[in-house]
């Protein structure tokens, strides 16, 4: 098999190559930041005058909450009362699963057209190179 | 020194002068600090009980990892780690995007740990009169002091990493004893403490996103391999020897940490293990502790300085990424550019972004990398079966570790989907474009043998 050889890149195209990967990078990772979709909060329940045993918290967790810094209970009822919510879509599942496996089978099937390039120029129709 | 057979030609390369112990530093270095912070928010997700099935369950996660990794990179010493696995055994796109998972993994986790440093600074300011400080400058500080670290040499990096990750280990023991829980009178309150899972089952499953953190960078062993003088001994060795100190710390964690906070406090709390330092009623232990939690952060950060860069620079080298990016200091004979132009990506995300989501990326990045490996495994097995290449360790019982390691790492997507499903698809994404972008315009500027660089035999099937 004849042997590639590669273009030479130029100094400026190795920039634009390094400033593309890094906005696509910096991009997505900040994108659902910016856009407030990112990442599951906690929701903190309303309590009116809360006390340590409305909150549930027993005569020991008591104690190690003052040891902790909160010395009554409104100052831990935040804390105390917030709760992911891990209601979700089976359509917004069911989006992961097919984007999860396509992205790897894509991969997949395109790392072994390139492999079997490489391993032709490498080898040839020998054994050991 | 390792001679590349590239046909871009390699003036130097990297010194081999690291042992098993370094290795050890490496990886319990890298992931020490998941003890330390972090993986308390796996109680967050589903409560004290799911944080421990979802230490375990990673835990056995890691170890395949751990034996799959140290057969493959036995035979693989090369820098890149399992970059240049894939290189060898999957082919090129893929390895383009494993490098990128090692960079983002542990550039994220680099930023993690430089967010914790800036958090204890705060606490411990808060806890002698001086509130409200400004975090940032020694977020900065952190992060440059070990890149220039890492920039000045391998060996002193790296026997840095050893006595702080010793010291930072031998905290969480010394805690553990003096809390004498074998005593009545312990200030440990496990049955006073410890509730039903807040979430049930589900909180189980969700558990498993932040358990990964108890674990996450062990792998990292691997970009050692061009630098460690013996990596078919040294790599196996130092690898299975961290995954065992792992579980041995995550286990006395949990249980330190579950027996004197209540769950709420704790699974949100930013240094878990000084917390409960704070709770001993030892000014000494709080003070071991707080060193503890600042050795951990800069352990890890260093490690992960040294791992990325080292990603950075062998797909510089490849041609991957621009080849500028391949160079070694004359000097130092470190890959100084790739070290350098990291910093302000890592900076970009400990200045800008919260610690859950900064680890998230961590995780998710990992965890493509882990999804990664059970593939590798099988057609590494296939195309170079036993007998055709000498390993320094073969792991036993394959194919079952692959299988059981992608089962669990499914699990492991559904749990960060429950509520970090966008930052999840958003990744994914971001891997597809710059897939397309590699195997359409990049790829074109890489050698094609010269990528191929082990001394093995042509793969069965080709």
């Amino acid at each position: 098999m004849a042997r590639y050889v590669p273009p030479k890149q130029g100094k400026i195209g190795q920039v634009i190559d390094v400033i593309v990967l890094l906005v696509l990078a910096i991009g997505s990772l900040y994108i659902p930041l910016f856009m407030g979709m990112a990442g599951s909060t906690k929701t903190p329940q309303v309590v009116e005058n809360p006390t340590w045993e409305s909150l549930g918290q027993n005569a020991t967790m008591v104690q190690r909450w003052n040891e902790l810094g909160y010395a009554d209970p409104a100052s831990a009822a935040d804390i105390i009362t917030a709760r992911f919510d891990y209601t979700f879509s089976w359509f917004s599942l069911g989006l992961m699963v097919v984007i999860l496996v396509g992205y790897f089978a894509m991969m997949l099937i395109l790392s072994e057209k390139e492999y079997r390039e490489m391993i032709s120029e490498k080898f040839g129709n020998g054994g050991r190179h | 020194m390792v001679e590349t057979t590239h046909e871009p030609t390699e003036r130097v390369g990297l010194l081999r002068v690291l042992g098993p112990a370094h290795v050890w530093a490496l990886g319990v270095g890298i992931v020490l600090v998941g003890e330390y912070m972090g993986w308390n928010f796996a109680v967050g997700k589903g409560g004290a009980y799911a944080a421990l099935m979802a230490c375990w369950f990673a835990g056995i996660l890691y170890t395949c990892v751990a034996m799959i990794d140290s057969e493959v990179t036995s035979t693989v010493a090369a820098a890149g780690g399992q970059y240049t696995q894939a290189k060898h055994i999957i082919g090129p796109l893929m390895a383009f995007n494993v490098g990128l998972y090692l960079v983002f993994a542990y550039t994220m986790l680099e930023a993690g740990n430089a967010i914790t440093v800036g958090f204890l600074v705060d606490t411990v300011s808060a806890m002698t009169g001086h509130s409200g400080i400004d975090q940032r400058p020694f977020i900065i500080l952190a992060i440059m002091f070990l890149a220039w670290l890492n920039y000045r040499g391998v060996l002193a990096t790296l026997t840095f990493n050893l006595v702080i990750t010793a010291f930072a280990f031998t905290a969480i023991i010394l805690l553990f004893l003096s809390l004498k829980p074998w005593s009545g009178d312990s200030l440990l309150a496990h049955a006073d403490l410890m509730t039903d899972l807040p979430y049930g089952w589900l909180g189980v499953l969700a558990a498993m996103h932040f358990g990964l953190w108890f674990y996450l960078g062990i792998e990292g062993t691997t970009q050692a391999a061009e630098e460690v003088r013996s990596p078919a001994r040294s790599l196996p060795f130092g690898t299975l020897a961290g995954i065992m100190t792992l579980l041995t710390a995550a286990t006395l964690t949990w249980y330190i940490c579950v027996g004197l906070m209540p769950w709420e406090y704790l699974g949100q709390s930013g240094v878990p293990l000084f917390d409960a330092a704070r709770l001993s009623e030892s000014n000494v232990l709080m003070v071991i502790l707080g060193f503890g939690t600042l050795f951990a952060t800069l352990a890890s950060a260093n490690g992960c300085i040294n791992d990325a860069s080292r990603a950075w620079f062998a797909m510089g080298r490849d041609h991957y990424l621009p080849a500028w990016f391949g160079a070694v200091h004359p000097k130092y004979r470190t890959p100084y550019r790739a070290i350098i132009f990291l910093v302000p990506i890592a900076l970009i995300f400990a200045l800008g972004a919260p610690l859950d989501q900064v680890i998230t990326f961590s995780i998710l990045s990992g965890l493509l990398e882990y999804t990664f490996m059970p593939f590798n495994v099988i057609l590494f097995r296939k195309k170079w079966p036993l007998e055709s290449i000498k390993r320094g360790y073969e792991h036993p019982f394959h194919p079952l570790p692959a299988i059981m390691l992608l089962l669990l790492c499914s699990v492991a997507y559904f749990a960060v989907f429950l509520g970090y499903g966008t930052q999840l698809i958003a990744m994914l994404i971001f891997y597809v474009l710059v897939s397309l972008w590699f195997h359409f315009w990049r790829y074109r500027f890489v050698y094609r043998a010269g990528q191929f660089t082990m001394p093995w035999n042509k793969p069965a099937g080709y």
